[in-house]
C-alpha cells in the first residue's frame, strides 16, 4: 500500500477538474426529465444549478456521476469526451457527490465509512493508523465529526458534513452537491461554502451546486445554470444577474414578480399580525432551566389571537421535566418545561444533533421516556393513533422519505396515512375506501402542487422537493391542534417555502399550536413568536421574536448556557 | 399530439395488473427454459420432461386429484410466510408449526377419542382443529414476541424454533405419545373413523383444500382490502413511518405471525386428520420449505398463491412417474424448483421498466398537463 495521507493541503498534484454538458437528455420512458441541456463548469469555478422542484436537477447530477444514462449528449470533463458508465468511473474521473439523500452505511462509524469507500482501501485494515490520519486529516476542517460513532445515531447535520469531508478525503477535483446547506445552519453553511469557495480559487476543486437559496448563489458562485422542467432556460455570471432574473428563469416570465427573497431569510412577511402576538411577551428570562415555567407568562397572548380556546391558560403542548436517552454521546436528553399555545410558533432552534430530533422522537411516540409528563390540551398524552387524532397533533418529520413515507407504496397511499380509517362520516372504517384515497390524493396533489405522473406512482419516484409536499399535504390538512414540525422547508424551492410558512402562519391564525424544530435560524427568526435554544439535549434560553438578537441565538446555540457541560460537537458562532 | 387524448379510467389497473401477471409468468418461463437445457445437457430430452409433467400432475381426473392433494397444505404453509412477509418479516417456521400442530392434533384426538355421541364427536373434531391452530399461533407467535419485545431476527429464531419442533416431536412419538402397537414406524396412536377428514362430494380431495382456498381469500381480504391490513402494509413498509401515524406496530407484528402460525396449524391438522391418520415422522415432508418457495413466486399474495401452489403441486405429484421413466435423480425437482424461483426473484428488478405497463408515459407528459391546468385554478 503506498503511503496515502489524503490531507487536503498534501493535495497539490490533483487540480480542479472542468466538465461541460453537450445537448443532456434524460427520458423516463416518455417523460423528459432532462431535454438537450448544455452548461458548462470551468476547472477552479463554483456554478450554481437552480430549478424548482421537479426541475430535473437531481436527475442532471445523477447522470454525470453514472447513477443515470443519458439517453443522448455528451459529457465532457477536463477536455475529453467521457462516457460514465457507472459511479466507479466517475470516481476514477474525480467526480465525486454528495446526494441530497444520505448514502452513508448507517451502521458503520465515520471512521469506517471514509475508509471503506477508498478506491485504494487495502485488504487488511490498520484501524489504528487509519484513525490516527483521519484525524490529522480532520483538524484541518473547520467542523469536527464524532468519528467513532455510527452514522444512525448522528444527526442529518452532522450527516451532511461528514458527506462533504468524505468526498475532500476522496480527493474529488469536481464535487457536485445537491442541496448541500439544507440542514446547516447559517453559519454553518457559510462555513461550508466559504471553504468549498477557498478550494475553488486555489483551482484544488470545481464545485457543481444544486440550491434552491438565491443568497448562496449570489454569495458564493461564480456562474449559474437554471434548469425548468428539464429545459436549460438561462445562466451565465452570477455577477449579472439579480435575483429577480433567477426567479424568472425558474418559474418563467409569469413569475417574475414572486419574492424571491422569501428563502433567503428575509423577514418581510407577516410581521404585522405576529408584531401583536408578541407585544405581551417581554417578560422572558436569558436562562429559563430552572426558572419555574418560563413560557406560562406568555398564557395572556391570547388577547390578540383569534384562537378559540377559553381557558386562560391555553397551553396546547405541555413537557415537564422530560428526560430521555439521546442517539449517541453521553449526557441526557432533559427538558424541564416546554409550552406551545394555542395560536403560537414556539420556534425551537439549535445545531443540528443537539437533540432536536430526539425530541422529534419523544413527541411522535418513537423514543421512551425515562421521565416526566407530556401533556396535549391538558390531557396526559401517550402518542398513539387515537390519542393524536382526538388531541389533533400532526408530525413533519425531517427526511420525510426515511421517517414519514412508505417508499414502496404510492403518492395516493402515503397522503391518506392520516384517515385511511375513517369513513367520510369520521366513522372507523373497516374495509378500505380506494377510491376515497386515490381521489383525496389527486385532490392533495393539485393542491400541494406535488408534481407527480399519477397518484399511483411510487412515492419514491418524486423529486425530494415534492415528496417533502406529498407529506405536507398529508400532515397539514384536516383539523390541527399542535402541529410539530422539524425543518418543514427541507430541499424546498423558493415559491414552495413561501407557501409553506405562508401555510403554517394560516394554521396559526386559526388556533394551532406549532412546534417548529428548524436548523434554519432564518426560518424561525420569520415564523416563530417564542424562541428557546435547544443545545446539548436541554432548552439553555429562550426568548420572544421582538427580544430575539442573532448574537446571542448563536451564542447559546453554541452550547454556552452558562452551566459547565460541553455541548457534543461545538459551533463556531 | 393536437388532439388531446385521454386515457380511459381502466388503462391504468389494466396495465398495472398486466404488468403483475405477466412479469412473474415470463419469470416462470424463463425458469423452465432454463431447466430445459439443463435437461438437454444431461442428455435428457426436456419435452420429454414436461409432457410427463404435465401427463402426471394435470393430464386426468385422477392426476388433478393427485395435485390438489398436494395443493392443500401448501396453500396454508404459503400463507405461513406471505403474511408475515406483507408485514416485512421473512419467517420460514412454517414446517416446525406443522409438525407441532400435528402432534396437538393427534394428542388431542386421542383425549377425545371416547366421544360417543354425534355432538361429542363434532366437539371433538372441533377441538382437534381448534388446538392445531391455537399450537400453531403460539408456536409462530411466539417469533413475532421475540422479534417485538426482544430484537430477535425472526427468520433464524423460525429456522431454530423448527429443529426444536422436530426434536420435540421424534421424542414424544417415541416416547411418551408412542402407541406400543406402531412398531416398525413409530406413531402417536390412530385417530379412530370418525376423526379422519373426508372427501369434498365428487372431487375425491379432503376438505382441506376448500379450507386453506378461504384462508387464502380472507388473508386476501385482510391484507389488501381492509384498512388493518392498510396499517400493516404501512409497518411493512416503513416502521418509522408507521409508528409517526401511530399504528400500534407490535401489536401487529404478533397479529399477523400469530395468523400465520395458525395457517401452518391448520395445515398440520389436515395432514394428521385427512393423510396420515396419526402423527409421526411423515409430518416432516418439506411442506413447510415448498410454502417458502410457492409464497416467494406468488409475490406474497394471497391470492396469487392459488395458481402458484397448484402448479408446484402438480411438479411434486409428477415427481414419482418422472423419476421412473426418465431415470432422474429425486433431486431433480429440487433443481427447478431453485432456477425457477432465482429467475422470479432476478424478476423482481424489471418492475416498472416497461412502457407498456405504465400508462402515464403512453403520451408525452401527460402528468404535467393535468397538474398544469389544476395549478392553474389554485392560489400560488
Ligand atoms: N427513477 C425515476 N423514474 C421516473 N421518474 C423519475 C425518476 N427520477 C426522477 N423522475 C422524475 O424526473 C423529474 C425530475 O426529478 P429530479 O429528481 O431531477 O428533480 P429535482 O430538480 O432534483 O427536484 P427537487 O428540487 O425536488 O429535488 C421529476 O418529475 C421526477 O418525478
Ligand atoms: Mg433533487
Amino acid at each position: 500500500m503506498s503511503a496515502t495521507l489524503p490531507l487536503v493541503n498534501a493535495q497539490e498534484s490533483r487540480a480542479a477538474t472542468s466538465a461541460e454538458l453537450v445537448g443532456l437528455s434524460k427520458h423516463f420512458g416518455s417523460l423528459k426529465a432532462l431535454d438537450k441541456v448544455s452548461l458548462k463548469i470551468d476547472a477552479g469555478s463554483l456554478h450554481a444549478l437552480l430549478g424548482e422542484n421537479g426541475a430535473g436537477k437531481s436527475t442532471l447530477v445523477k447522470c454525470m456521476m453514472g447513477f443515470y444514462q443519458a439517453t443522448s449528449g455528451q459529457l465532457v470533463v477536463d477536455g475529453r469526451e467521457r462516457s460514465i458508465p457507472n459511479p466507479r468511473a466517475a470516481q476514477a474521473l474525480g467526480l465525486g457527490m454528495v446526494y441530497q439523500h444520505f448514502t452513508l452505511v448507517p451502521s458503520l462509524t465515520a471512521t469506517e465509512n471514509l475508509v471503506i469507500n477508498r478506491p485504494d482501501c487495502p485488504a487488511v485494515i490498520n484501524w489504528e493508523k487509519e484513525k490516527a490520519s483521519l484525524t490529522e486529516f480532520l483538524s484541518t476542517m473547520p467542523f469536527q465529526i464524532p468519528l467513532n460513532v455510527p452514522i444512525y445515531k448522528l444527526a442529518s447535520g452532522q450527516k451532511q458534513k461528514l458527506e462533504i469531508i468524505k468526498q475532500l478525503y476522496l480527493q474529488s477535483t469536481l464535487l457536485i452537491l445537491d442541496e448541500p446547506t439544507s440542514v446547516l445552519t447559517p453559519s454553518e453553511a457559510t462555513e461550508v461554502l466559504s471553504l468549498v469557495k477557498s478550494l475553488c480559487e486555489q483551482r484544488r476543486l470545481s464545485v457543481l451546486m444544486i440550491t434552491h437559496k438565491f443568497r448562496e448563489v449570489s454569495d458564493f458562485a461564480d456562474t449559474v445554470s437554471v434548469l425548468r422542467q428539464g429545459r436549460y432556460t438561462g445562466g451565465g455570471k452570477v455577477a449579472d444577474l439579480s435575483h429577480q432574473d433567477m426567479a424568472a428563469m425558474m418559474m418563467g416570465q409569469s413569475a417574475a414578480t414572486a419574492r424571491p427573497g422569501s428563502s433567503g431569510g428575509t423577514i418581510t412577511t407577516a410581521k404585522g399580525r405576529s408584531n401583536a402576538n408578541d407585544n405581551d411577551n417581554d417578560n422572558d428570562n436569558d436562562n429559563d432551566n430552572d426558572n419555574d415555567n418560563a413560557t406560562a407568562s406568555n398564557s395572556n397572548s391570547n388577547s390578540n389571537s383569534n384562537s378559540n380556546s377559553n381557558s386562560n391558560s391555553n397551553s396546547i403542548l405541555q413537557l415537564r421535566g422530560i428526560k430521555a436517552t439521546p442517539r449517541s454521546g453521553a449526557g441526557l436528553i432533559s427538558i424541564d418545561s416546554l409550552d406551545v399555545e394555542a395560536g403560537r410558533i414556539v420556534g425551537v432552534a439549535g445545531v443540528s444533533g443537539n437533540g432536536q430530533s430526539e425530541l422529534m422522537e419523544i413527541l411522535s411516540g418513537q423514543r421512551p421516556l425515562l421521565s416526566g409528563s407530556m401533556q396535549v390540551d391538558g390531557q396526559p398524552y401517550t402518542p398513539t393513533r387515537k390519542a393524536a387524532r382526538e388531541a389533533g397533533v400532526r408530525y413533519l418529520p425531517e427526511e420525510p422519505l426515511l421517517n414519514a413515507c412508505a417508499a414502496r407504496m404510492s403518492v395516493a397511499e402515503n397522503i391518506a396515512f392520516r384517515n385511511y380509517d375513517l369513513k367520510a362520516d369520521g366513522k372507523p372504517a373497516w374495509w378500505l375506501d380506494r377510491t376515497a384515497i386515490r381521489n383525496h390524493g389527486k385532490d392533495m396533489i393539485a393542491a400541494f402542487n406535488v408534481k407527480t405522473t399519477s397518484p399511483g406512482a411510487p412515492i419514491d419516484s418524486l423529486s425530494g422537493g415534492n415528496v417533502q409536499r406529498a407529506v405536507l399535504a398529508r400532515e397539514l390538512t384536516g383539523d390541527i391542534r399542535l402541529l410539530i414540525a422539524s425543518n418543514p422547508c427541507f430541499g424546498l424551492d423558493f415559491t414552495a417555502v413561501a407557501e409553506t410558512r405562508e401555510r403554517l402562519r394560516a394554521a396559526r391564525a386559526t388556533g394551532t399550536a406549532i412546534l417548529l424544530l428548524s436548523e434554519d435560524l432564518d426560518e424561525i427568526l420569520e415564523l416563530a413568536d417564542t424562541i428557546v435554544v435547544m443545545s446539548d439535549g436541554s432548552i439553555n434560553y429562550q426568548c420572544s421574536r421582538d427580544e430575539a438578537d442573532v448574537p446571542t441565538i448563536g451564542h447559546y446555540m453554541a452550547g454556552h448556557a452558562g452551566d459547565s457541560t460541553a455541548p457534543i460537537h461545538s459551533a463556531p458562532v | 399530439m393536437s388532439i388531446p387524448w385521454h386515457r380511459p379510467s381502466w388503462a391504468t389497473p389494466l396495465a398495472r395488473h398486466s404488468e403483475a401477471l405477466l412479469i412473474p409468468v415470463g419469470a416462470l418461463l424463463a425458469g423452465f427454459l432454463l431447466f430445459a437445457l439443463f435437461l438437454a445437457l444431461q442428455g435428457k430430452s426436456p419435452a420429454e420432461y414436461y409432457s410427463l409433467v404435465y401427463k402426471a400432475g394435470f393430464g386426468s381426473a385422477f392426476s388433478w386429484q393427485n395435485t390438489l392433494v398436494r395443493t392443500a397444505p401448501l396453500l396454508l404453509a404459503a400463507l405461513c410466510v406471505a403474511l408475515p412477509a406483507r408485514l416485512g418479516l421473512v419467517v420460514i417456521g412454517g414446517e416446525g408449526a406443522i409438525v407441532i400442530s400435528g402432534l396437538a392434533c393427534a394428542q388431542v384426538a386421542v383425549l377425545t377419542q371416547q366421544a360417543g355421541t354425534a355432538p361429542g364427536m363434532v366437539l371433538s373434531l372441533a377441538l382437534m382443529f381448534i388446538a392445531s391452530a391455537l399450537v400453531g399461533a403460539a408456536w409462530i407467535g411466539a417469533i413475532g414476541v421475540l422479534r417485538h419485545w426482544r430484537g430477535v431476527n425472526e427468520t433464524i429464531a423460525s429456522l431454530l424454533m423448527t429443529y426444536i419442533a422436530i426434536a420435540l416431536m421424534n421424542h414424544l412419538v417415541e416416547g411418551p405419545m408412542r402407541d406400543p402397537n406402531s412398531l416398525n414406524k413409530p406413531s402417536t396412536a390412530p385417530l379412530t373413523d370418525w376423526q379422519r377428514v373426508g372427501q369434498i362430494p365428487g372431487l375425491e380431495v379432503h376438505w382441506g383444500l376448500l379450507a386453506a382456498l378461504i384462508c387464502c381469500i380472507a388473508a386476501w381480504l385482510l391484507i389488501d382490502r381492509t384498512t388493518w391490513g392498510f396499517g400493516a402494509r404501512i409497518a411493512g413498509s416503513n416502521v418509522r413511518a408507521a409508528q409517526l401515524q401511530g399504528l400500534p406496530v407490535g401489536r401487529m407484528i404478533i397479529i399477523v405471525t400469530a395468523m400465520a402460525g395458525a395457517c401452518a396449524g391448520l395445515a398440520g391438522a389436515f395432514e394428521v386428520a385427512a393423510i396420515h391418520g396419526a402423527a409421526n415422522a411423515s409430518l416432516v415432508s418439506g411442506i413447510g420449505y415448498s410454502g417458502i418457495l410457492v409464497a416467494f413466486l406468488a409475490r406474497q399474495n394471497p391470492l396469487a398463491i392459488i395458481p402458484v401452489a397448484i402448479m408446484l403441486a402438480g411438479f411434486e405429484a409428477s415427481n414419482g412417474l418422472v423419476q421412473r421413466r426418465m431415470d432422474l435423480p429425486d433431486a431433480t425437482v429440487l433443481v427447478l424448483q431453485g432456477i425457477v424461483f432465482l429467475a422470479i426473484l432476478s424478476s423482481e428488478t424489471l418492475y416498472g421498466r416497461f412502457r407498456v405497463f405504465t400508462p402515464e408515459r403512453w403520451q408525452p407528459l401527460p402528468a404535467e398537463g393535468e397538474i398544469s391546468t389544476v395549478q392553474q385554478g389554485n392560489p400560488a
